[in-house]
C-alpha cells in the first residue's frame, strides 16, 4: 500500500472528532464519510484530496465503540492510519472490519513524517518506506491472530 | 491467573491463559442498543450482498437489547432505528428488549445490574464502550464494535487478546464529600487518558471491599476513559445480595467473600498502585479530557450555565440520593437536568422523594436516556455554554457544540455547583 499523508500533530484524537455524537443515527456509510473529522477540521476532505494515509499522534481513536468513525474516514479516502498507539475498540474495528489499516508505528517514526511524505506501507516486511525522505520505519509486532484477520480481509473473512 | 484471566480461560475452554495470548472464547451474554444494534443489522445486510447469509442468532437467550441513545426518539431517523430493532428481536427471538415507555427500561449500563442482566463470571460483551462498567459484578465486561457484535450474533464467540492487568489497590474510607466518581477521577488523571490501553484495570483493597455496589460500578464504569479493554472486581456476598433483590436467586452462589476483594492473586499483575482514598478530596476534570484532573478548589472560578445528573456513570440511586442530600432545601442558580439512568430508579427516586427535592430547588427531572450525554438530544450544550456533569467524557463537542464546555465531577459536586452557578467543592456550601 502506498500513498501521501496528511499528518494531524494531535494526541488522542477521540471518536467524538472523528464523527460527532449526533451522526450515531446516520448508518449510510457516504453520508458518515461526507461529516469525517468535521469536529477538529472543516477542511478535512480537501486536505485529504489525493492522498490515502493519515499519520497523527497516540492514542487514536480513544472514546466510543462507535464504528461509525473507521467507516467515515474509510469513506473519505483513508487507507491507512498511522500512529504510535491506538485505542483498542477503533483498532479492532479498523482490522475486523477491514475499513482501513492502522499501523503501529515508534514515537520517532510519527515525529519524522512531514505532512505530504509519500509512504509504502509492508505490513508483510513489518515496515514503512518513507519514499520522500528516503527513510524506512519498523511496524510494532503484531500477534499472529490479528496479522491473520488483516490478511484475510476482515474478521468474516477470516472465519466463515 | 486474577479474575479477568480466569473467565477468559474458562470461556476459552483452556486450562489458563496468559497475557499476551490471543484466542477464540464464548460469549456468555451480549448486549446492543439502539446505536450499535442497527450498526450491526446493517453489517448484515452488507455481508448477505457479500454471499454470507445470517441464519439467525446463535443463541437468543444470551442477547438483550437496550433503547438509551437516541429515545425518546430525537427525529425520523432514530425513530427508524428502534422500529428496525423491534423487527430484528421478534424476527430472531430475542425476547429480553428494553423499550422506551413500556415498562422497565433504561441505559444498557444501568439495565446490566440494575435488572441483574449479568452474573458474576461471565464473559459479557456489548455494543458500546461503557461495557466496562458491568465488570464491578466480577464479570468479564468489554466494549465491542459492530462488525465484531455482528460476528458474536453469528457464532456467539469473539478474539481477545488476554490482556496485562493493573491493580489499584485502595486502602482507608471514602470522607463525607467525595465519592467514588473522585476516586477514578484521579486515578484517570494519574494514568492518563490512554494509561491502561489494552489492559485490564483491577479494584481491590479493604477501601473497595467497604464500597457499595453502585460506588464499585462508577470505578469499572470510567475505566474506558483511561483507555483500558475491561474493569473489574471480585464479586463479593454484596454483589450478591444485590442482584438477588433484583430477581437473581442464584447469583450468591457465584460470589465469593470479601477476601477476594482484599486479597487477590498478587503474583498475577503487571503493575499495582496504591490509592488512600480517605485523603481524597472533591475534583473536577477540566474541558477537554477526562486526565484534566484538578481539584474543585482550584476551579471555583468557573462559571457554569447548567448542571447535569444523569447517564450511566452519575445517575444511579445512589448518586441521585447524594446530590438530593445536598439540593434538600435549596435553590439552583443555573439550569439543573436530572435523568435517573433507569424507570426502576426513577420509581424509587419517586417514592423516595427524591424527584420532589429536585422539582422544588427548581431543577428539571426527565426521563433515562444517554441524550445529552453523547451530544445527541435532549438537553446538547450551545457554543458559549459551561456544563458540570455527572457524565464520562468531555472532549471537544462531547455535549453538544464542538465549543461548549464540560466538567465532569461527582454527583455531589455537581448539585453544590447547580446551587452557587460555579464549580463548588460541597463542603464550601
Amino acid at each position: 500500500m502506498q500513498g501521501k499523508a496528511t499528518k494531524y500533530e494531535r494526541e488522542n484524537i477521540d471518536t467524538d472528532v472523528i464523527i460527532p455524537g449526533t451522526y450515531l443515527k446516520v448508518h449510510d456509510h457516504d453520508e458518515l464519510g461526507r461529516h469525517a473529522m468535521e469536529g477538529i477540521d472543516p477542511k478535512f476532505h480537501s486536505r485529504m484530496e489525493g492522498r490515502s494515509m493519515m499519520v497523527t499522534g497516540k492514542n487514536f481513536g480513544c472514546g466510543s465503540s462507535r464504528e461509525h468513525a473507521p467507516i467515515a474516514l474509510s469513506k473519505s479516502g483513508v487507507r491507512a492510519v498511522l500512529a504510535p498507539s491506538f485505542a483498542r475498540i477503533f483498532y479492532r474495528n479498523c482490522v475486523d472490519g477491514a475499513y482501513l489499516l492502522p499501523v503501529e508505528i515508534s514515537q520517532d517514526a510519527y515525529e519524522s513524517i512531514a505532512d505530504g511524505d509519500e509512504l509504502k506501507i509492508s505490513m508483510a516486511e513489518q515496515k514503512v518506506e518513507n519514499i520522500t525522505q528516503g527513510a524506512t520505519y519498523e511496524i510494532a509486532p503484531i500477534p499472529d491472530l490479528i496479522a491473520g484477520i488483516i490478511a484475510a480481509g476482515g474478521l468474516f473473512r477470516y472465519k466463515v | 491467573m486474577n479474575i479477568t484471566e480466569r473467565i477468559i480461560a474458562r470461556a476459552a475452554g483452556k486450562q489458563s491463559v496468559a497475557p499476551g495470548d490471543a484466542v477464540f472464547a464464548d460469549v456468555d451474554c451480549a448486549m446492543m442498543h439502539d446505536v450499535s444494534g442497527p450498526g450491526v443489522i446493517k453489517v448484515i445486510e452488507r455481508l448477505k450482498k457479500e454471499g454470507i447469509e445470517f441464519n439467525g442468532v446463535w443463541d437468543p437467550d444470551k442477547v438483550w437489547i437496550a433503547e438509551d441513545h437516541f429515545v425518546p426518539s430525537a427525529e425520523k431517523a432514530s425513530a427508524e432505528n428502534t422500529a428496525k430493532l423491534s423487527k430484528f428481536t421478534a424476527k430472531y427471538g430475542i425476547k429480553k428488549h428494553f423499550k422506551y415507555g413500556l415498562g422497565e427500561y433504561g441505559i444498557c449500563h444501568t439495565l446490566s445490574h440494575e435488572d441483574a442482566m449479568v452474573m458474576p463470571g461471565e464473559l459479557y460483551v456489548g455494543g458500546d464502550s461503557h461495557t466496562n462498567t458491568t465488570g464491578a459484578l466480577g464479570a468479564f465486561a468489554c466494549g465491542l464494535g459492530h462488525t465484531d457484535m455482528a460476528y458474536v450474533m453469528f457464532y456467539g464467540r469473539m478474539w481477545f487478546r488476554v490482556p496485562e492487568t493493573i491493580y489499584f489497590k485502595l486502602n482507608g474510607r471514602l470522607g463525607e464529600h467525595v465519592m467514588a466518581k473522585d476516586v477514578i477521577l484521579r486515578i484517570i488523571g494519574d494514568i492518563g487518558t490512554d494509561g491502561a490501553a489494552y489492559k485490564a484495570m483491577q479494584f481491590g483493597g479493604e477501601a473497595v471491599a467497604a464500597m457499595s455496589v453502585e460506588d464499585r460500578l462508577t470505578l469499572t464504569n470510567m475505566t474506558t476513559e483511561a483507555g483500558a479493554k475491561n474493569g473489574i472486581i471480585e464479586a463479593d456476598q454484596k454483589v450478591g445480595e444485590y442482584l438477588g433483590q433484583r430477581g437473581a436467586a442464584s447469583a450468591a452462589q457465584k460470589c465469593g467473600t470479601a477476601d477476594d476483594i482484599i486479597s487477590p492473586d498478587a503474583d498475577s499483575f503487571a503493575e499495582v498502585h496504591e490509592y488512600d482514598i480517605s485523603e481524597l478530596e472533591p475534583l473536577v476534570a477540566k474541558p477537554f479530557s477526562p486526565e484534566n484532573v484538578v481539584l474543585v478548589r482550584e476551579a471555583s472560578s468557573v462559571d457554569l450555565n447548567k448542571a447535569y445528573l444523569g447517564s450511566c456513570t452519575g445517575a444511579k440511586m445512589e448518586d441521585l440520593e447524594a446530590a438530593a442530600r445536598i439540593l434538600k432545601g435549596r435553590k439552583v442558580k443555573i439550569r439543573t437536568e436530572v435523568l435517573p439512568a433507569s424507570i426502576s430508579i426513577f420509581k424509587r427516586a419517586l417514592e423516595r422523594g427524591l424527584v420532589s427535592i429536585f422539582l422544588d430547588a427548581g431543577a428539571v427531572v426527565g426521563p433515562p436516556t444517554c441524550g445529552a450525554c453523547c451530544g445527541a438530544h435532549m438537553g446538547v450544550l450551545g457554543s458559549e455554554e459551561v456544563c458540570v456533569s455527572a457524565t464520562n467524557r468531555n472532549f471537544p463537542g462531547r455535549m453538544g457544540h464542538i465549543e461548549s464546555q464540560t466538567y465532569l465531577a461527582s454527583p455531589m459536586v455537581v448539585a453544590a455547583s447547580a446551587v452557587t452557578g460555579h464549580l463548588t467543592d460541597p463542603r464550601d456550601l
